[in-house]
């Protein structure tokens, strides 16, 4: 039969709480929640803990173990030594309930405000075509499963609760991207929309969402780098820029209004949301799209991250990855070469 | 103790978050009525994220000869014409238009050549039917009708300044209760779980949508929320249930590893070319072939193999057969000592198709396998094993409406939770059709009554204080028996005694357990407060299970044949009388569940003429025969 493991386990609620040491049968080809399971028939009935399919297709049972976030369903006790202690923590971004069961409501409200699909006027049910090839790149982000891991790894919204209001997290820019992708959606704004709305520029592209997504959905490089690309075209763009602001003589008189015409919501002009910080402010001189200097960030003791010094390459990490050596070789960039004689 | 109980009025309340209650919620509320929905876990995580295959419709985008009459023979065919042909008839004329629909609240199914919805085989469907979105069909679905509801509500506050003023989703909430005033339905009692504050919704109608039973058997692909909620409120409130005895165990669960024990693998791997083999390397399947089937079905592994590319010209390969069939032959393959070590038997696509190939056509398939069990299915064959996947019985409802029969007036049923649409035995790829056709009717008639109603019934005091009693009672036996192990040993008891074969002696033996354990549910009891606590909640799912798992126990005694998801070993062969009966299950004063025998509904003369006199003389009595030869004799 199975052998005892070491397990520490996070118990408490909104008020605080302590991690617990549990010591529980492990049997052969388990994983980490039925561990819980049994914990849950032989020593503590009342530990919170959710869970849904055990199958990793619900994104129900996310955790934090030994302090990486993860699918407890999907996580093998034979990835541990034999005698390795598991910790087990509830997500550490969003807000404590009851033991690893947290307030995931964020998510929920960032996904009420995104607009929905926006079905093409004239095209009648049945008779929607699109080719395999255009919806492919959508259907990489339908794929989500709603776990929330990436929203809880990222850094923007992990110790900081102040920039949620204005940061809607990884999740919500591939629901942008998605939407923004479909080859049949009637909006046009999605790109402003993720500027504007959900804080895309904070992102700076770490990667960590990627990284810890179950699904294995490119978050980073498939979503939230074309996104910003697409933000980058219509907003930071010299040429676009100048262009937006030769008007003809019917646009002229719009400018007076004072409802901004759809030309003068895409000129320039600063971002009036609140909380956007950064490049992504559109506060810095528009022909350069230049990160504008910043001191590294610090401590409420004005010291700097011991990572940050600890780090084994000078300057900052790669923003695509450090495992990534460029050019990409042909075979393994995400996009076809256009061909001229095909089509 | 004072109680604090929250109160909530609303027109429609929908009980349950997965296929059938979102779309009947979005029914609902398109008909201008004031909606909730409750679901047991948050919102977007129903059990039809499982669904992988995909949702049968009669569309003809790939294979033109489709259409609602092939759909509606083929459903009746799978369900061993036990089905309500009614619901068969509605659902495969109208499972089109509610896949299209989706289309245009945002669903990305995968296409053809032309730009169409893509549509694949799969078993029991003459042509290829299911449209689909690789084999995350069911996530795809779950995640529309989510953003569906959003949009709504995205409507709703740009018009009345809230996002909750049409439509509200109670998430991680069970409802243990329906009120009554009369025999009309007047609301729900529940808790919220996360808080174990309770919850009261007055509204005229309900409408349950709460899915499947699995979690009463110890090997099932159900999630912990298929404890017969729906159906144990049903019979609690007057209405009955039908055809409790067929359940329908999935031929290819994996047994192996233990982790990962009863998780569904997808059809659509048999499909794509997946065989099935015995521990001595036999692909064992073209052994067991019903007569009902010979026509259909390939004898040898040559044609049987053509298939895949020429469908036409060749008989489909037995991995194909319906998954009751399936599951059969590999239960025997297992008794006759020629299964896997645990239990099961290979089901092998490694060596039929290439990586690149495996991996595109079901990549959540290849992923899941190899982050739970670190098989490479492109490399060597899954062990497969029947499953508790499905249970075809439910709320017996009227076909057009979805409004369950009984005494109660005011509840409606859609989705797994109702009973009737697939007879004996469902067709895959019928289940995520049924949720849009029914979910859809539930919605929509539900909105009607509650126009047509003179006045608003009323919650009774007193049957709200009832309620709170009953939820509080495990709580308070804090030394009262452990939940969990009270459902273990239901699960053993269904599991070896009502499962997949069954027994007179067997069953008789299960009602006694059954019975026992009932005394012991009385008595069990839950440890801490009521704050998100697990244990408690599990306390209050086992009466609903256990009355749910008797239901099934009583009516496979009283069936004494085999068909579809019932086989009971001593009445081997189907049995045309039986087909006239239905089995309805209700409970009487005392709460004991009573069975009685109903007969299944005629179907309409056009309807019967549908099918081949040879294939109908397998099914039917000689007098029904007569009839229909009488029938055709005057068309001629």
């Amino acid at each position: 039969m199975g052998t005892k493991r070491h397990f520490k386990v996070w118990r408490g609620d909104s008020s605080g709480g302590e991690i617990q040491d549990f010591d529980v049968e492990v049997n052969e080809g388990e994983v980490v929640l039925d561990v819980i399971h049994r914990l849950q028939a032989t020593q503590t009935p009342d530990l919170a803990c959710r869970w849904n399919c055990k199958a990793g297709k619900c994104g129900s049972c996310s955790m934090e173990i030994n302090g990486m976030p993860k699918l407890g369903c999907m996580t093998r006790m034979s990835t541990f030594t034999d005698d390795e202690t598991i910790t087990i923590t509830p997500l550490r971004t969003f807000p404590v309930i009851r033991d690893l069961v947290t307030d995931v409501s964020y998510n929920y409200e960032k996904a009420r405000e995104t607009p929905a699909f926006a079905p093409p006027e004239g095209v009648a049910p049945g008779e929607y075509r699109m080719q395999q090839v255009d919806v492919e790149r959508s259907q990489e982000f339908r794929k989500c499963i709603e776990c929330f891991l990436c929203q809880n790894t990222c850094h923007v919204v992990r110790d900081h609760e102040e920039n949620k209001e204005a940061f809607a997290g990884p999740r919500f820019f591939i629901r942008a991207a998605e939407l923004d992708m479909h080859p049949l959606d009637a909006r046009t704004d999605r790109k402003n929309y993720s500027r504007d709305h959900q804080g895309l520029g904070y992102c700076n592209i770490t990667k960590c969402c990627t990284e810890v997504c179950p699904e294995h959905i490119k978050i980073t490089d498939n979503a939230i780098i074309p996104m910003k690309e697409r933000v980058v075209d219509n907003k930071y763009d010299p040429l676009v820029w100048l262009g937006r602001k030769i008007f003809r003589r019917d646009e002229l008189e719009k400018q007076d209004k004072a409802t901004p015409s759809r030309h003068e919501r895409e000129n320039m002009a600063p971002s009036n949301t609140m909380g956007v910080t950064g490049v992504a402010s559109g506060t810095s001189t528009p022909f350069s799209s230049a990160r504008q200097p910043e001191p590294p960030a610090v401590g409420p003791d004005g010291k700097l991250d011991v990572a940050e010094i600890l780090s084994q390459k000078q300057g900052g990490p790669s923003p695509f990855g450090d495992d990534h050596e460029f050019p990409l070789p042909s075979d393994r960039v995400t996009y076809h070469h256009p061909t001229p004689d095909k089509d | 103790m004072t109680t604090r109980i929250e109160r909530h009025h609303y027109d429609v309340v929908v009980i349950g978050a997965g296929g059938a209650g979102l779309r009947a919620a979005i029914e609902a509320r398109l008909a201008g009525k004031k909606t909730a929905i409750i679901s047991k876990s948050l919102f977007g995580k129903a059990h039809t994220v499982m669904a992988e295959g995909g949702a049968a419709a009669a569309m003809g985008n790939v294979n033109s000869r489709d259409n609602w009459m092939v759909h509606f023979r083929d459903t009746m065919r799978g369900g061993k014409f036990l089905n309500n042909f009614r619901m068969a008839e509605l659902h495969a004329k109208e499972a089109p238009d509610r896949i299209w629909e989706l289309e245009t609240y945002g669903a990305l199914f995968d296409r053809t050549k032309d730009g169409k919805i893509s549509q694949r085989n799969f078993g029991g469907h003459e042509y290829p039917r299911l449209a689909h979105v690789g084999d995350r069909t069911g996530l795809e679905l779950i995640r529309t009708l989510q953003q569906k509801i959003v949009s709504l509500q995205q409507e709703d506050k740009a018009e009345f300044g809230s996002y909750e003023a049409r439509i509200k989703v109670f998430s991680e909430t069970t409802i243990t209760e329906l009120l009554l005033d009369g025999n009309k339905v007047a609301g729900a009692f529940g808790y919220y779980r996360e808080s174990g504050e309770f919850i009261l919704l007055e509204a005229p109608a309900v409408i349950l949508a709460t899915g499947g039973v699995g979690r009463s058997y110890k090997v099932t692909s159900n999630s912990w929320e298929y404890t017969g909620d729906g159906h144990a409120l049903a019979l609690r409130a007057g209405a009955t249930l039908i055809n409790m005895e067929f359940l329908q165990f999935h031929p290819t669960g994996m047994v192996w590893p233990v982790s990962v024990k009863g998780i569904l693998v997808t059809e659509s791997v048999r499909g794509d070319g997946g065989v099935l083999k015995n521990s001595e390397g036999k692909r064992f399947m073209f052994e067991y072939v019903p007569d009902v089937f010979r026509k259909q079905y390939a004898e040898t592994e040559e044609e049987a193999d053509r298939w895949y590319s020429d469908p036409d010209n060749n008989r489909r390969p037995p991995e194909l057969l319906p998954r009751d069939e399936v599951a059969r032959a590999i239960n025997s393959e297992v008794k006759a000592g020629r299964g896997s070590k645990a239990g099961g038997v290979y089901l092998d696509i490694a060596s039929r198709l290439p990586a690149e190939e495996i991996q595109r056509r079901l990549p959540s398939m290849y992923h899941q396998f190899k982050e739970l069990a670190d098989v490479d299915i492109t490399k060597e064959p899954m062990e497969v094993g029947p499953t508790c996947h499905y249970v075809m019985g439910g709320v017996e409802v009227d076909p057009d409406s979805g409004a369950a029969f009984g005494e109660v007036e005011g509840l409606f049923a859609a989705g797994e939770v109702s009973g009737g649409m697939h007879g004996s035995n469902r067709l895959g790829g019928n289940s995520l059709s049924d949720l849009l056709v029914f979910g859809k009717r539930a919605g929509e008639h539900a909105a009607a009554y509650t126009d047509a109603l003179a006045k608003r019934p009323k919650v009774a005091t007193a049957d709200v204080e009832q309620a709170v009693d009953v939820a509080l009672a495990p709580l308070s036996r804090q030394s009262g028996e452990n939940p969990y192990t009270l459902q273990q040993d239901l699960q053993v008891v269904m599991g070896d005694l009502v499962g997949i074969i069954r027994r007179e002696g067997e069953l008789t033996d299960a009602l006694k357990r059954l019975e026992e354990l009932e005394l012991r549910v009385a008595n069990v009891g839950a440890i801490g407060g009521r704050k998100y606590n697990p244990g408690w909640h599990l306390a209050l799912d086992l009466r609903n299970m256990l009355v749910v798992s008797i239901c099934t126990a009583k009516a496979a005694l009283e069936r004494e044949e085999s068909r579809g998801g019932h086989t009971r070993e001593d009445f081997p062969g189907m049995n045309p009388q039986w087909r006239l009966l239905n089995l309805i299950c209700s409970l009487d004063s005392d709460g004991d569940v009573h069975l009685e025998r109903k007969p299944v509904p005629t179907m309409r003369d056009e309807l019967i003429q549908l099918f081949d006199r040879t294939e109908l003389s397998k099914y039917m009595t000689d007098d029904e025969l007569t009839a229909i030869d009488a029938l055709s004799g005057e068309a001629k």
